[in-house]
């Protein structure tokens, strides 16, 4: 039954087949079936695989081998699959998630030219990032990494006529592969420390090892960098928000639910590297929450609707990162399987909503689609109140859950995340405000064209909603007397990380009262923000108005992009050039045309030799029989 | 008897007279074909450094009572024969189609 894993990505990678050669000669119709229903076997499998393991407790961890792939010498890596609580628990999100997201695009991409290449992409996306999750060594892995950096690549540009968004699509490649080179100089060390890639025997090596050796944390930190880029964590998180040229089941799929969170759970599965060096969880940490706050910031002041949902991404991530920082494994694990219901529902409720404005994103142009739109707002609305952390929606759970370890473990942690809910709770409720409510402030052309969009884009969303109701229950805390699911779930496979270091814990009585405070804080913040944009019908200022320094500083994003293009685009092109002038121009080329020359030159002059003259001909005979006889003689 | 007589008589004559006598009329040969302009002197000269040659072989083997050097003159004529031959048919072809003896005019085959 257990060998039906190697079902799980083989159902996507046949989609992707069948709809990538045959897409041209296929109808719509079929290739969406196709594609989805790839998925939807792919989650029936999952499905049936986590039923399975939550029948036998004990014996949680199974590797299926399909076949020996690299061998080197002392060196073997076969692509066998590994299947545990941790990797059960991202099938399940990235088949079904990924299911509803294929279903919505058949209605969104409808009238798409390139509907099938469309289809075989995410077909293709969902096979690498199953076999990221899925893979029993860090090479599986890397193969998996690298195949979803090329799809996010292929969608981001999928539109390719536009420059814009191959540029966009270009930024994104690069900036992961960056983030790759860290990664693969982890892999490096870990092989040449542990001899082996496969988790089994590295974590089992790793064991005997005393915390806080310079080789682990050298290790850790730069599986991380690898990270930061696949996750979009400072500094290497430009690529998200210009990563929204591509279509919105895109965004929704790869850069919302799936794609970013590889990231976690590469740290997830080599928590016990990262619990023997402290020093990096404390970076890990860091940077969480200094991006979870830094992007919150920017979103205050962002006017593309699917824009503040990036920005929102790249925070959320950070508070993932902050709880794996601090040890609470399984809270970011949480916090992944809520975000991806909620934050997948916000961005297909935004395609909906650019659906039916026929393209438009600015939200200053939108306005009281409450009315034309009613499933759209309902659905986007339960999402809104999720990603707040609002109970008993899923957001407040996981959140609350990572808040409390970091209010055990740092008091600063805690309060700069309870500062990015804030922010959080603000942009997301303004969002929602300017989009939904007032009055409408688009064209008379688009208000003509507003219509609620068809079952298959609603439908999705209704479940996505549902499921960013009840999702939170799996989590239900110790302090409301409840069984957490999840954490007795994942015990296996945080096991031995648990041993050396629990994440901090604090009493019940402070965990309510920190609960309170945050449902308290983030209501008013709610009411500030309906002050604002509702009742006093405050719009964002149009593009060309001056602001005072800080907002424009916010507004610009920090004028991050900007450095990044002086700092190192404008050099590396500078360099680039004179490469190209003096090296290639001159150099290479100027050496190879030079022996052509050369030769020209030498037969030209070879040739001269040839007078024509007899008597010539006959003196260089007798004179070349003269000096071989006094050669011979002496 | 006769034998040791003529050998004897032969040994008057010192070896180094012949090979002086050779080599000057080889090299006389060389430049001839070297210098001169007209095809027939040229293969005159040919001529002379085969038979300087052929003086040569004979000489020494008189000197050693060892007959195998005359017998190679034999060889070196018969092919000299055939070379003067075919040597005189195309000279005729020559004149026949440039109309004058001249090796010099003959340098079409060049760069």
């Amino acid at each position: 039954m257990i060998k039906l894993v190697a079902l799980v990505p083989l159902f996507p990678l046949m989609g992707f087949i069948i709809t990538g050669l045959f897409g041209k000669s296929l109808s719509k119709t079929a290739g969406g079936i196709i594609a989805s229903g790839a998925i939807l076997l792919s989650f029936v499998v999952s499905l049936l695989l986590f039923i399975q393991l939550l029948e036998v407790p004990d014996n949680t961890s199974h590797t299926i081998h399909l076949f020996d792939w690299i061998k080197a010498g002392k060196f073997s890596a076969d692509l066998s699959l590994l299947i545990d609580p941790l990797s059960s628990v991202f099938l399940l999100i990235i088949t079904g998630v990924g299911f509803l997201i294929h279903v919505y695009s058949t209605g969104y991409m409808h009238n798409d030219e390139g509907h099938n290449k469309f289809f075989s992409y995410l077909n293709l996306f969902v096979f690498f990032m199953l076999l990221l999750v899925l893979g029993s060594n860090y090479l599986v892995m890397f193969v998996g990494w690298e195949g979803v950096g090329l799809c996010s690549y292929l969608l981001i540009g999928f539109w390719f006529k536009n420059t814009n968004y191959n540029n966009a699509a270009k930024k994104a490649f690069i900036m992961n592969r960056i983030g790759d080179l860290g990664f693969l100089l982890g892999i490096f060390l870990i092989y040449i420390t542990f001899g082996s890639v496969s988790y089994s025997e590295v974590f089992a090596q790793a064991k005997f090892y005393t915390a806080d050796e310079p080789v682990l944390i050298a290790i850790t930190l730069f599986l991380f960098v690898g990270a930061m880029g696949k996750s979009a964590q400072l500094p290497l998180f430009t690529w998200l928000p210009d990563a929204m040229a591509g279509p919105t089941p895109v965004s929704a799929l790869i850069h919302a639910a799936t794609m970013v969170t590889a990231g976690i759970y590469m740290i997830a599965r080599s928590n016990v590297l990262y619990t023997l060096a402290p020093v990096s969880l404390h970076v890990v940490a860091l940077i969480g929450v200094i991006t979870a706050v830094f992007a919150a910031t920017i979103g205050l002041l962002q006017n593309d609707i699917k824009k503040v949902l990036a920005y929102s991404t790249v925070s959320q991530l950070g508070y993932m990162f902050l709880a794996l920082g601090i040890g609470a494994y399984t809270s970011a694990v949480f916090h992944v399987i809520t975000h991806a219901f909620f934050k997948a529902l916000l961005f297909l409720g935004a395609g909906s909503v650019i659906h039916a404005m026929g393209g438009e994103q600015d939200i200053r142009k939108m306005g009281g689609l409450k009315s034309h739109l009613p499933t759209t707002f309902a659905t986007f609305l339960i999402g809104t109140i999720a990603i707040a952390g609002i109970p008993p929606f899923a957001g407040f759970f996981s959140k609350d859950e990572i808040l409390a370890h970091a209010f055990a473990h740092n008091k600063i942690f805690w309060l700069l995340g309870v500062g990015g809910s804030v922010l959080t709770a603000f942009y997301m409720f303004r969002l929602l405000f300017l989009t939904f409510y007032g009055k409408f402030r688009g064209t008379h052309h688009q208000k003509e064209h507003l219509h609620e969009s068809p079952k298959s884009i609603t439908i999705p969303l209704v479940i996505l909603a549902g499921l960013s109701i009840v999702g939170g229950f799996i989590g239900l805390p110790e302090a409301f007397h409840a069984t957490h699911f999840l954490k007795s779930f994942l015990t296996p496979v945080f096991a031995d990380s648990d041993l050396r270091m629990l994440p901090a814990e604090i009493s019940h009585a402070t965990e309510y009262a920190l609960m309170a405070l945050a449902i308290v804080i983030v209501l008013v913040v709610v009411l500030l923000a309906r002050n604002k944009y509702v009742v006093k019908g405050e719009l964002p200022l149009a593009d060309g108005v001056a602001l005072s320094p800080t907002s424009k500083l916010i507004a610009n994003k920090y004028y991050v992009d900007e450095i990044y293009d002086n700092l190192i685009v404008k050099p590396l092109h500078w360099i680039s050039g004179i490469f190209y002038r003096v090296m290639d121009i001159e150099v290479v080329d100027g050496f190879v045309n030079f022996i052509g020359k050369a030769v020209v030159w030498g037969s030209g002059s070879a040739r001269l030799a040839q007078t024509g003259k007899i008597g010539y001909y006959v003196f260089v005979m007798v004179l070349s029989v003269a000096l071989l006889l006094l050669y011979i003689s002496y | 008897m006769v034998q040791d007589t003529m050998a004897q008589s032969l040994h008057g004559i010192p070896i180094n007279a012949y090979l002086t006598l050779s080599a000057v009329l080889f090299s006389i040969g060389v430049l001839g074909v070297l210098y001169r302009r007209n095809i027939i002197v040229i293969f005159m000269c040919i001529e002379l450094m085969l038979n300087a040659v052929n003086l040569l072989l004979a000489a020494f083997g008189a000197y050693r009572g060892d007959s195998n050097g005359q017998i190679f003159v034999f060889f070196i004529m018969a092919v000299a024969a055939a070379e003067v031959a075919v040597g005189l048919a195309i000279l005729v072809m020559i004149y026949r189609n440039t109309k004058n003896t001249d090796i010099d005019s003959l340098s079409k085959l060049k760069w």
